[in-house]
């Protein structure tokens, strides 16, 4: 856990102080929070089609990065980089329709805690697969790009940043036109609104939730694929998966916006916190904005929770 | 020609014999109902014919094929829509999402023709909107297009309801007590559009309702169920005044008091 959040926050150099500093350390915030933000979006899209947790979510998000690393990394396969994150982000959409298909769809009509222990237990069993496979090394992934260096004026970013940022905000739009266009995107906010009558739609509810896993299973692996090119993965660091989660509550637990901007503020107030306050202070920071959310907006930011007339 | 058949059929649920034996086919173009007191079994059917039970025993045919085979999504794929008891709406969405939904079975797109909104796609979806618009303006939802349901008042909603099953293009609409909870007005536009529904649409109509005023206005026929079995079937006024179905409103000690 200890060496996890090392590997989470301590990647920051000290910045001397200056408004260029104050500019770089947002946008390594704001790459943080993106990864952040797209566990979290995980974690939101299963819960609103299945009304389950997916507390391996961050767990998903870690597999994901070491089935890349091991497919594109030049000690392992070393095939194309494309073609590996292609395949990682294949290999956990089916991993994700599998489990809900085998796994989950026998837990229907109990108790949602029951769900709750098991998609835990599904994170013990990823991490220690994980362990058990590619040992317990932090890793890198080999991200064709790594170490160039974009300068703009004075400001110098790495590209690696720069990429996760894109990407994450090129998937949100991805996701957007897939939930606003597509028969299949429709298809599951039907579901996730009404399972009944979403039936007599002529939508086949059952499947479109195990698609709805594969889809926050392939989210994950995107998020793996991210975290693994800008900084070291190991076993443990799915257990972000927790940070993420508050990002989703903070974002109001049921908006897909929501999760994102949840997910960035996270990222962006812990490398302030780190600058400004006492040392231990930004781990914390994330937590206390959530408890902050939910004292005055107990819905979260982005909540789509109506108040019921009486 | 019969669209709709029940052969025979019988459900129980556990111990409990919910539908016994019960047979009766709708013709097209007909306005079938289904009226019986609570628990009889009337919305039981409704829910055999949507596939979200199976039957002990019996047959159902729609257009001379059995659907027992098929799942529940792949009910509307033939024609058959329905409204429930207790309206199953998709809450956070507008009036028209939920009618495009109606629209589900008739998509036919790829998904990435969809996400790059294709020409074809575009002519599709216009088609859609048309037809979502025309069911719009024959139930004169026009007001609550782009009004989010749950802020609907219940007699909007029933209608909304209503609607979303038109707008699958149905050829039999079932319709899960479509006057329950509306006022007296509301209840004379409902047996207005069901006649319309018949008449300009030529859609077959399968009614459970307890409103006789609105089941005699409407039906050609009617069947009376009490606990799971047939009494009676006919005009609506044969029904009504047949010995066995007031013996099931009123009990036996009614019939009794009258007889004395």
């Amino acid at each position: 856990m200890l060496h996890c959040r090392q590997q989470c926050d301590g990647n920051h150099p000290v910045w001397g102080v200056g408004e260029l500093d104050l500019l770089q350390l947002s946008i390594s915030g704001l790459a943080n929070g993106c990864v952040y933000g797209l566990i979290a979006l995980g974690f939101v899209l299963i819960y609103k089609a299945t009304e389950a947790v997916n507390f391996a979510q961050g767990d998903f998000m870690m597999f994901g990065a070491f089935i890349t690393i091991w497919l594109a990394n030049s000690y392992y396969l070393g095939i194309n980089f494309w073609v590996a994150v292609s395949i990682a982000v294949l290999i956990m959409g089916m991993l994700g329709y599998l489990l809900d298909m085998i796994v989950l769809r026998r837990m229907f009509g109990q108790p949602q805690i029951a769900v709750v222990i098991l998609t835990i237990a599904l994170g013990f069993i990823l991490r220690f697969l994980a362990g058990a496979i590619w040992a317990h090394e932090p890793q890198s992934l080999e991200f064709p790009l790594a170490g160039e260096k974009i300068t703009l004026g004075g400001l110098v970013l790495g590209v690696e940043e720069v990429a996760v940022i894109l990407v994450t905000f090129a998937l949100c739009g991805l996701l957007y036109l897939f939930f606003s266009r597509s028969r299949l995107g429709m298809a599951m906010q039907a579901a996730s609104q009404n399972q009944l009558a979403a039936y007599f739609m002529g939508v086949p509810v059952k499947r479109i939730q195990s698609l709805v896993w594969a889809l926050g299973g392939m989210v994950a692996a995107v998020a793996g694929v991210l975290f693994a090119s800008k900084g070291a993965i190991d076993p443990s660091t799915g257990l972000l998966g927790i940070k993420a989660f508050a990002a989703a509550v903070i974002g109001g637990f049921g908006s897909l916006p929501g999760a994102l901007i949840g997910g960035i503020i996270i990222g962006l107030v812990e490398p302030f916190a780190a600058y400004g306050l006492p040392a231990g202070y930004s781990q914390i920071a994330p937590y206390l904005i959530m408890l902050l959310v939910l004292i005055f907006r107990p819905h979260g930011l982005f909540s789509q929770v109506q108040k019921k007339k009486v | 020609m019969s669209l709709l058949v029940l052969e025979q059929v019988t459900v129980r649920f556990g111990g409990l014999v919910a539908v016994n034996d019960v047979s009766f086919h709708v013709g097209e173009g007909e306005v079938f109902a289904l009226v019986g007191p609570n628990g009889a079994g009337k919305s039981t059917v409704f829910n055999l014919i949507s596939r979200f039970y199976d039957p002990a025993h019996g047959d159902i045919r729609f257009r001379e094929k059995s659907i027992l085979g098929l799942r529940p999504d792949q009910v509307p794929a033939l024609g058959i829509a329905r409204t429930f008891q207790n309206i199953e709406l998709f809450e956070q969405s507008t009036v028209l999402q939920n009618l495009l939904v109606g629209r589900h079975r008739h998509r036919r797109s790829s998904l990435v023709s969809e996400l790059f909104f294709a020409p074809q796609v575009r002519s599709e979806e216009r088609r859609h909107r048309q037809v979502v618009e025309e069911v719009i303006d024959f139930l004169e939802l026009q007001a609550y297009r782009d009004k989010t349901i749950a802020g609907l008042a219940y007699g909007v909603r029933k209608v909304v309801e209503l609607a979303r099953a038109l707008a699958t293009e149905p050829r039999i609409l079932l319709l899960d007590e479509p006057a329950s909870g509306l006022s007296l007005e509301e209840t004379q536009d409902m047996i207005f559009w069901i006649e319309d529904i018949k008449k300009q649409m030529g859609i077959t109509v399968l009614m459970v309702e307890h409103d006789m005023n609105l089941v005699a206005s409407v039906s050609d026929r009617v069947l009376a169920l009490a606990d799971g079995k047939e009494l009676a079937i006919g005009s609506a006024q044969d029904v009504q005044s047949h010995p066995a179905v007031i013996e099931a409103y009123l009990g036996s000690g009614g019939r009794a008091g009258h007889d004395g």
